[in-house]
């Protein structure tokens, strides 16, 4: 297999030699190397996306997060699983061919004790093979929205996987590393040629890829180098060094903008950023006030009105945000424009509405905050303090290390906090059963609906679509009047680009080169 | 001699008993590493399972014992971060911050030095005192401010040197070098510099401070009333009566060299154990940081013993003393 991979290397190499062919070698770089090359060992960001370059799933997302066929060429729902047509003729890096035994075993390493996915995975509870070409992923009753579950299961060779002992994800049990940590061998448009984590990582052209005349992407070779320092990062791109930087830091975005031969892309991301008040304990850890003032939805509305969001969006995020009234955001379903309205900015209102509830001198609380996670985090939570003060709320600011400030929300040891959310199903489903929901691993603001948690069970498995998606739009409009989060924005991404290259700019922040086109 | 040596050894293994054990007791306060593991849409059933398989759970005091156990084995553990065993990820960066501190500590001696030198014989020209107003920059300016500065300069404007990265390397069995290739050179120049310039200042500096006392002293003027040649005097009898100092700073600031490179390899993206150390912080990715410390701390220990045999080797005051 290392000769066939050689093999197909030194083809490449040849064609390169050939003058008629000018090598196309895209150089980029972002803050975070991918952690593994084992596609089911690490669910974070960076190693999804470099993962995705060579391998594949099923179903996947194009760059507008349009569900398309991968693997798969077609699929159907049933009443207890959905059936999937594979794609023929494909090949793995090392030869061999992909047919059904190789999805079974995928979600079988994929629900594997040691893997990072079992929570989409899980959605699986078998898979049966009809033929070769033609599975049915078996769930646990009817489940609408599983193909959304499935674009980040990666489909791995289980000959390969046998031979090179990895059949299960590496576990930290384990003493040394596996062969799958440094090694891949998916069915995607580039191969891996060399990897040292933290320098380079290289990778080619799969001339056998079944989609090179499907795709417009005309990459010969990709050249990853990841840069921690911000603005190392940028220097790199101005210098040349790079054709594309993932994750620009905002406050040089205008400066890329006024470079020559660079220049900038920028899209809402699916991530939204806001606050959460715990209304759920009886008394708050943090504040002077006798009992939980939280607990009254006039203070939670007061907070809301008097946080300026247009004020962050202006002066904190340089204009990179969408203020908001809902904590997920356009692009997910169940995101609609009346919900998606801010609660508006409304200081004397905010402090009458504090007077009624007995709250006229505000009271004190803290709120946590992290500043290494999301964009300008702890600036924003200095801004809501100094807003927050006008109303009479003494806030006083714990501004920590991510490492430090999740754990807090895990463990519900916050009164009011900052947290931001992503939806890689881009369904409403992941977001209310997590957030919302009363028993929501990330729910600590003990908000506890009994309509939202009884929509956010049925949800699961109503497979009528315009019924279940009425039933969303009902959990939203409940919990925009509940308030229990402080909606702030919906981040916005931003690639920086020279201009001998076109990347289409996609909104979970994934680089697929499989649509660059360089001039 | 070696009663002397087996002295420092006994205490340089306390040191490093101290430095483990107050290193650990502060990964406490760090944060947990779990939620960095595991994507944010692990149970909170997987998150106590995975504390549980750790041991994260456990006194404080087990785990430093365990750790402590399994070091003397010679097992320091898988990687949170990236999971591959951690004496693996240190060798294999090592090569790159040794080359780099060698670099930097070789420009930091022979500029220092020969600055030094000559600042020190000709106190009173216009040339040594901007050397040393500018000298003053080494000193004052932060590490990372120096080095995105000459990133700027050399890499964005000028063109001359790339930004960051190691390249050009080759492979010398597990040593993979950088100083056998031009593309290597050009890759280690800035960050080389930019960790030089705080020692190289420090040298220069105290090499002009020692060379004025001694250029007072009444063998010199002895010396010249001999009538040996001023370049004797400089090199021979002054410059060599400056050294006991100057060693005694230069192995104490190797050792610092390697600490700084922290801050220099962040900044050039040089792939060293520094940069390591950094995103393991970041991660919480406690058996790496914990191997690092450990190392460094041994790092101190043995430059800091052989700084003591130097002693014996240059000044005979010492030797006779004994």
């Amino acid at each position: 297999m290392k000769f066939r991979k050689l093999l197909a290397v030194s083809v490449a190499a040849l064609t390169v030699a050939n003058p008629a062919f000018a090598e196309n070698v895209l150089r980029w770089t972002s803050q975070g190397d991918a952690l593994t090359m084992d596609p089911h060992s690490q669910n974070e960001g960076p190693t999804g996306s470099m993962n995705g370059q060579m391998y594949e799933t099923l179903v996947t997302r194009d760059a507008a997060l349009n569900l398309q066929p991968e693997l798969a060429e077609s699929w159907e729902a049933g009443a207890d699983g959905w059936t999937f047509k594979l794609r023929q003729g494909v090949k793995f890096h090392d030869g061999s061919d992909f047919t059904a035994e190789d999805v079974v075993f995928s979600f079988a390493r994929a629900n594997h004790e040691a893997s990072d996915f079992k929570e989409q995975a899980k959605n699986v509870v078998a898979v049966e093979v009809i033929d070769d070409y033609t599975v049915k992923l078996v769930t646990d009753g009817p489940n609408p929205i599983l193909p959304n579950q499935l674009t980040s299961i990666y489909i791995m060779d289980k000959d390969w996987a046998e031979a090179h002992d990895v059949v299960a994800p590496q576990d930290f049990k384990a003493k040394e590393e596996t062969y799958a940590v440094r090694n891949s061998n998916g069915t995607g448009p580039f191969t891996l040629v060399s990897r040292a984590p933290d320098e380079m990582t290289e990778l080619a052209r799969n001339p056998e890829w079944w989609g090179n005349d499907m795709f417009p992407g005309n990459i010969d070779k990709i050249v990853y180098r990841p840069i921690g320092n911000a603005a190392t990062r940028v220097a790199a791109l101005l210098s040349g060094e790079v054709d594309f930087v993932l994750d620009p830091p905002l406050q040089d975005i205008k400066r890329i903008e006024g470079a020559d031969g660079l220049g900038v892309k920028t899209v809402a991301q699916i991530r939204s950023i806001f606050f959460g008040m715990d209304q759920g304990v009886d008394k708050l850890r943090s504040s002077d006030a006798d009992g939980n003032p939280f607990k009254d939805v006039r203070v939670r509305e007061a907070i809301n009105l008097a946080i300026d969001k247009a004020a962050i969006q202006r002066v904190v995020m340089e204009g990179l945000s969408f203020p908001t009234g809902m904590i997920t955001p356009p692009g997910v379903l169940g995101n609609t424009p009346e919900n998606d309205a801010s609660y508006g900015f409304d200081v004397a209102k905010a402090k009458a509405l504090l007077a009624e509830a007995g709250y006229p001198d505000g009271f004190s609380i803290q709120l946590d905050c992290p500043n290494n996670r999301y964009n300008n985090d702890e600036k924003i939570c200095q801004a809501a303090v100094a807003m927050l003060a006008k109303i009479g709320v003494k806030v006083s600011l714990d501004a920590i290390p991510k490492a430090q400030h999740f754990p807090k929300i895990q463990k519900r040891e916050t009164d009011f906090y900052m947290l931001g959310w992503g939806v890689p199903t881009l369904d409403s489903h992941y977001v209310l059963s997590y957030l919302l929901a009363g028993e929501g691993s990330w729910n600590a603001t003990g908000y506890n609906n009994a309509r939202v948690n009884e929509i956010t069970a049925a949800i699961t498995t109503e497979i009528d679509i315009p019924k279940r998606t009425a039933m969303i739009d009902e959990a939203w409009t409940l919990i925009k009047a509940d308030m229990p989060y402080v909606p702030i924005h919906h981040q916005v991404l931003a690639w920086g680009l020279s201009d001998k290259v076109d990347i289409p700019i996609a909104a979970d922040d994934s680089f697929r080169p499989r649509f660059a086109v360089m001039k | 001699m070696l009663f002397f040596i087996l002295k420092r050894l006994a205490q340089s293994v306390l040191v490093m008993a101290i430095v483990s054990a107050v290193s650990f007791s502060l990964f406490n306060f760090v944060g947990d590493p779990v939620n960095n593991m595991v994507g944010q849409d692990a149970t909170r059933e997987q998150r106590v399972e995975i504390r549980q398989q750790l041991g994260l759970d456990d006194p404080i005091l087990t785990q430093y014992s365990r750790f402590l156990g399994n070091m003397l084995q010679g097992d320091f553990g898988l990687s949170y971060r990236i999971k591959r065993p951690v004496d693996d990820l240190i060798f294999e960066r090592l090569p790159a911050t040794l080359e780099l501190v060698f670099v930097s500590a070789i420009i930091a001696l022979t500029v220092g030095i020969s600055l030094g030198v000559y600042t020190g014989i000709r106190r009173k020209s216009w040339v040594s005192r901007s050397i040393l107003s500018v000298s003053l920059v080494g000193v004052s300016l932060p590490t990372f401010i120096i080095g995105i500065a000459l990133i700027y300069i050399f890499a964005v404007h000028l063109r001359w040197l790339p930004s960051s990265g190691r390249s050009g390397t080759v492979e010398l069995g597990w040593w993979k070098t950088s100083l056998l290739t031009v593309g290597g050179w050009r890759a280690i120049i800035l960050p080389a510099i930019t960790l030089s310039l705080f020692q190289l200042t420090l040298i220069l500096r105290l090499v002009r401070a020692e060379m004025l006392e001694v250029m007072q002293t009444d063998f010199i003027k002895f010396a010249r009333a001999r009538g040996l040649s001023e370049r004797a005097i400089n090199f021979r009898h002054a410059l060599r009566n400056t050294l006991v100092p100057v060693i005694t700073i230069i192995g104490l600031n190797i050792g610092g060299l390697i600490a700084f490179s922290v801050i220099t390899e962040t900044v050039f993206q040089w792939p060293g154990t520094g940069l390591m150390f950094i995103q393991a912080v970041d991660f919480v990715d406690v058996p790496i940081m914990a191997a690092y410390l450990v190392f460094v701390a041994l790092l101190f220990v043995v430059i800091n013993l052989i700084v003591d045999i130097l002693y014996f080797v240059v000044d005979p005051r010492i030797r006779l003393g004994e």
